[in-house]
Parts: structure tokens; C-alpha cells; sequence
């Protein structure tokens, strides 16, 4: 049974006999979601901030409402710690240019996995060959964990930066934040911690304030949410200190014909107007999902990656990267002997289920993986027993016409 | 768990067929047992091409002379389309002329976007005709054709009118 109705989902409730398994690429939208959005734009849009009128004050407070729901979700108690931003790739490239820009010298050691998504990864390996810094790989262990020996070792004095994924996007494997926190406070305390959760909000609980790390990074769109809204949530003594990332309009208090300064957080980093419509529509989907649960929600996608896991190993020819379906959230990576991806996201395309086929954005891990590509089934709150079956049957359908099996 | 309720998840057969139809015999048997693959030492023309999104690549050598491609041999990783694609280029392009390998080039687009083509020309690679239905696909047998493109360059086709 899928946790939530079909019909909330008007794509789905349009296509029943469609298998969308691409949820960790962007999931779908509620009807809730999108009559939010509606609901903004014909009762209350306005440019906010400027607050002249009415409309306009209505406009600022629905932005300012957003903001407040939003990192009540996150386990943010200042809501002037949440930056909204078009998503995680934004947010970190935030980090990684106001902050890194400023912070990282000539010297100094960033640290990273090797599960990163790309958007956390070529920032910081730019920012380490335009500071003159040294970038190091964390590696992983052979069931797609980080390595955390291996990692302690990599962690020194001179590590200013540490990037890591909250959950992994190519192999859903669920980091432990506690444990690698605190493995970094001790061996390298000068570092700032950056986790990437583009793949952690959506799927589990996350507890902001008591994560221990200093930036966490979010999209809307693979949350229920529209596209081209997310979120940076940050310590506030770092933000402070940090520079703006982009100048314009909202972000200054002062402006001088030779000097300007600084308005506060969080519009100190929100320059220009605000996409107030789409930070509606991410509350709403942060409603939604409260309303289920995000402890129903990891546990809802962990049955569902289990079933799929042991049905797919019962087939000849397949291999399943990544650890064990209890470390995964809802992502089964995997190849078939003999069929490429492509032949198969085909396949399983002509039969209605929609998989991602390529690298996941993730060259770095499939090098190590050493595969050119993975196929990668993702579930969320609409998915239930109903897609794992057309998964699994289109896999045979596809030994099948290659002769594979 | 209890059972799902049945969506009518499974494709009638009919659309089975079509995508069979796109992996014949002749695709996968060249899939499989590809022909001309591997390094051609001498090349005096290679191309590298890759699609950032998938992964795939292939690198095409030839040796050119006189306007005459005398031997041309494929490397690469990716889909089956891709790769029997590269298969049968190779045996289309071995002892043509430029001029010839560069209007098949043309016919095999046309055939993938559904303009009129003469399909004598095109003999084997007319199996590449159901990937029209795929057009995510379509770049799959293109990319082998891109690359001996690329390899060739600017080289006159001589004998050939512009």
C-alpha cells in the first residue's frame, strides 16, 4: 500500500498505469502543492518588502510564513538561519563561494566523499585549485559506506572544510551525521561541516539544530515541492561573518556612491526579488509530508527497497550496489548482466515505469564502482508494492529479449 | 505488506512488440559480437566523442587516403544501440569514399527523424528505423557517426559536388 493516496497526486492520479521510479531525480507534486502556489498568485502576489500597501504586506508575511514552516521542518529554531535559494546546488555553491572564497587559504585541506553528488563536489575541488588548497576523496567501503577509518585518517589540523552527502543519491545510502560529526570535531576541529541534503530532508527527519553540522543544503522540487526552490540553513555566527553571494536589491542596508552595507539575515543573502510563490509551495509540501510523517515516510520507502531488493536478487545477472536495504532510504542502484541501463530504462519505459539510467551525477563513484553506469529505481510516498512489481517484471522482460537469462 | 491493487501496470503486448522491434537480431548480434572493434595503429584521423549525461563514448580511427576511407576501427563503452551502431558504420565506411560515408550519415538522420529518405542506400542500417519511436535514443546511434564525422573534418570528398 502506498502511504498516501494516488489521487493527492494529479500527474499520478492521470497516468494510473504509470510506475514513476525516478523520485530521487524530483518527485511529484500534491494537488496541495500546486493550489498553494495558485492560491498566492490570485489572492496575494506582490512584491514583498516593500510593504507600501496591503497586498503588498500580505505578500511578505506569506514569504515570512514559508520561511518559519520550513525550519520548523528542518529543526531550525531561527528562521533567519534558512537562506532560500533556487536548491541544494545554489546553496552549495553559496557555501562554497562566499564563505569558502573567504575562509579557505593557500594550504589548507578540504575534504570530501566519494558518493558526492557533483553539485558537492566540483565546488569545492574549484575552490581548492583557485585557493591553492588540497582537496582529498574520502573513500568508501565496498558495500557504498564511507569509509570512516579511512576517513579519520584524511582529517588533520589543516582540514578547513568537510563535504559529505546526508544520504547518497546514486546508492540511497543513509550517513551516519552523529558518528562522522563527531569523528571530525575531533580529529580536524578548524573544519566547517557541509552536508548536502538534497537526498536527506525529502526521505527522513533531520534535526537541524542538533546535527552538529554548520550548513545543510535542500531542494523543494524532490520533496513534494515545486522546482527552483530550496534552502541553506546555516549557524548564524558564520553567516554573519560571511560576505554576500549575490549583490542587488533587498540584500543592503546602506548604499554610498563608494561603500555599502549589509541588510540582515536572511535577507543579506537573498538579493533580488524573492521566488515567494515557490517557498509557499515547498510549505506546503512540508505540510504534506508532516502530515504523514517522515518516520512513516523512511520507513514506507525501506519496505518498499526491501521487497524490490530481494526480488531483483532472485533474478540471474544482477548486481545491487550499495549497502543493505536497512542503511538505504529509497534507492535500489543497480546493473544486469549484458543490458546497458539505457537498454533497459528503455524497455522499462515502454512498459510504463520510469527508472534513471546514467551516472546520477556522480562520476566520481561510478569510476570507483568502475561501471559506466548504473540503473537506479527510487521510491517515495506514492509508491507501493504495484511498482516493484512492474520493476521487477520489466527486468525479466529484458533478459528476456537480450537472451540474457 | 498486503497486495496492491492491480493499476494495470503491465504494457499490453502490442507496445512489447515495438521495443522489439528496435532491439532485433541484427542490433543485438552486433551488440554482441561487435565488428572492427578496438585500436586501428596508423590512424591518420580519430575522433573522441562522449555524451556527458550518459557516460557513453566512442572514439572512431580511420586511415584516409586519397578521399578513400581504407580502414576505419571503433573503442568505447555503451548501449547496445550505440554500439552496434558503431559496429555497422564501421562495416559501411571501410572502403567508401568520404562523399559516401557523409551522405549515409545524412540518410540514417533523415531515416531516425522520419523524412523521406531512399532507403535502398541505407541496406543494414535501415534495423536503426524503429529507434524513431525513441528519440531519446536517437542520439545513441547517432554519436559513432558524429565521431567519424568529427574524424574526417574538413577532408575534401573528392569527385563529390558540394
Amino acid at each position: 500500500m502506498a502511504l498516501v493516496r494516488r489521487a493527492d497526486f494529479p500527474l499520478l492520479a492521470g497516468s494510473p498505469s504509470l510506475h514513476y521510479l525516478d523520485s530521487a531525480a524530483t518527485s511529484q507534486k500534491p494537488a496541495a502543492v500546486l493550489d498553494a502556489i495558485r492560491d498566492y498568485y490570485e489572492r496575494d502576489n506582490a512584491n514583498p518588502h516593500r510593504g507600501a500597501y496591503a497586498l503588498s504586506v500580505r505578500a511578505t508575511d506569506r514569504y515570512h510564513e514559508a520561511r518559519r514552516t520550513i525550519a520548523r521542518f528542518a529543526g531550525l529554531a531561527d528562521p533567519d538561519c534558512l537562506i532560500f535559494t533556487r536548491g541544494t546546488t545554489e546553496s552549495l555553491n553559496l557555501v562554497a563561494t562566499a564563505w569558502g572564497m573567504a575562509n579557505v587559504h593557500a594550504g589548507d585541506e578540504i575534504v570530501v566523499t566519494a558518493m558526492e553528488h557533483h553539485a558537492n563536489f566540483v565546488p569545492w575541488q574549484q575552490l581548492a585549485r583557485a585557493k591553492g588548497a588540497t582537496f582529498r576523496i574520502a573513500p568508501l567501503t565496498s558495500d557504498g559506506r564511507i569509509d570512516l577509518r579511512a576517513l579519520g585518517t584524511l582529517l588533520g589540523p589543516r582540514t578547513r572544510v568537510f563535504a559529505f552527502p546526508h544520504v547518497s543519491n546514486a546508492l540511497g545510502t543513509v550517513n551516519p551525521v552523529r558518528e562522522i560529526v563527531q569523528l571530525v570535531s575531533e580529529r580536524a576541529p578548524e573544519a566547517t561541516i557541509v552536508c548536502d541534503g538534497a537526498q536527506g530532508a525529502p526521505h527522513l527527519p533531520v534535526a537541524f539544530d542538533s546535527l552538529g553540522v554548520d550548513f545543510y543544503a535542500f531542494s523543494g522540487h524532490k520533496m513534494c515541492g515545486p522546482m527552483g526552490i530550496g534552502v541553506l540553513l546555516g549557524k548564524r555566527r558564520l553567516l554573519e561573518a560571511m560576505p554576500p553571494y549575490q549583490m542587488g536589491g533587498d540584500m543592503i542596508d546602506v548604499v554610498g556612491d563608494e561603500e555599502t552595507t549589509w541588510n540582515t539575515l536572511p535577507h543579506k543573502f537573498e538579493a533580488g526579488t524573492p521566488n515567494v510563490a515557490d517557498a509557499v509551495g515547498l510549505a506546503a509540501a512540508v505540510d504534506y509530508l508532516e502530515g504523514i510523517g517522515m518516520e512513516r515516510v523512511l520507513r514506507h520507502e525501506r519496505e518498499l527497497v526491501a521487497l524490490a531488493d530481494a526480488q531483483l536478487r532472485a533474478l540471474p545477472g544482477i548486481t545491487i550496489h550499495g549497502p543493505a536495504p536497512r542503511d538505504r532510504s529509497g534507492v535500489v542502484s543497480f546493473t544486469v548482466e549484458g543490458i546497458h541501463p539505457h537498454d533497459l530504462a528503455t524497455i522499462l519505459d515502454e512498459r510504463g515505469v520510469c527508472i534513471r539510467a546514467g551516472h546520477h551525477c556522480a562520476q566520481p563513484l561510478m569510476r570507483r564502482l568502475d561501471v559506466a553506469a548504473t540503473a537506479r529505481a527510487s521510491f517515495y510516498v506514492y509508491s507501493d508494492e504495484s511498482d516493484v512489481e512492474a520493476l521487477v517484471s520489466g527486468v525479466r522482460e529484458a533478459q528476456r529479449i537480450f537472451g540474457a537469462a | 505488506m498486503t497486495s496492491a491493487p492491480d493499476r494495470g501496470g503491465n504494457a499490453p503486448a502490442v507496445q512489447s512488440a515495438s521495443v522489439e522491434a528496435m532491439y532485433q537480431d541484427l542490433i543485438l548480434e552486433h551488440y554482441r559480437q561487435p565488428r572492427n572493434k578496438g585500436a586501428l595503429p596508423g590512424a591518420t584521423a580519430s575522433a573522441h566523442i562522449a555524451n556527458p549525461t550518459c557516460g557513453d563514448e566512442v572514439t572512431v580511427e580511420a586511415i584516409v587516403d586519397g578521399g578513400v576511407i581504407r580502414d576505419v576501427r571503433f573503442t568505447g563503452q555503451g548501449c547496445s544501440i550505440a554500439q552496434a551502431s558503431a559496429s555497422m558504420m564501421t562495416e559501411m565506411a571501410k572502403g567508401a569514399t568520404i562523399g559516401a560515408v557523409r551522405r549515409t550519415r545524412a540518410a540514417i538522420e533523415r531515416l531516425l527523424r522520419r523524412e523521406p529518405v531512399t532507403r535502398d542506400a541505407l541496406g543494414d542500417l535501415l534495423a536503426f528505423e524503429a529507434v524513431a519511436r525513441y528519440p531519446a535514443r536517437i542520439g545513441c546511434v547517432l554519436m559513432p557517426w558524429r565521431a567519424l564525422e568529427q574524424a574526417l573534418g574538413d577532408r575534401a570528398a573528392p569527385g563529390d559536388t558540394p
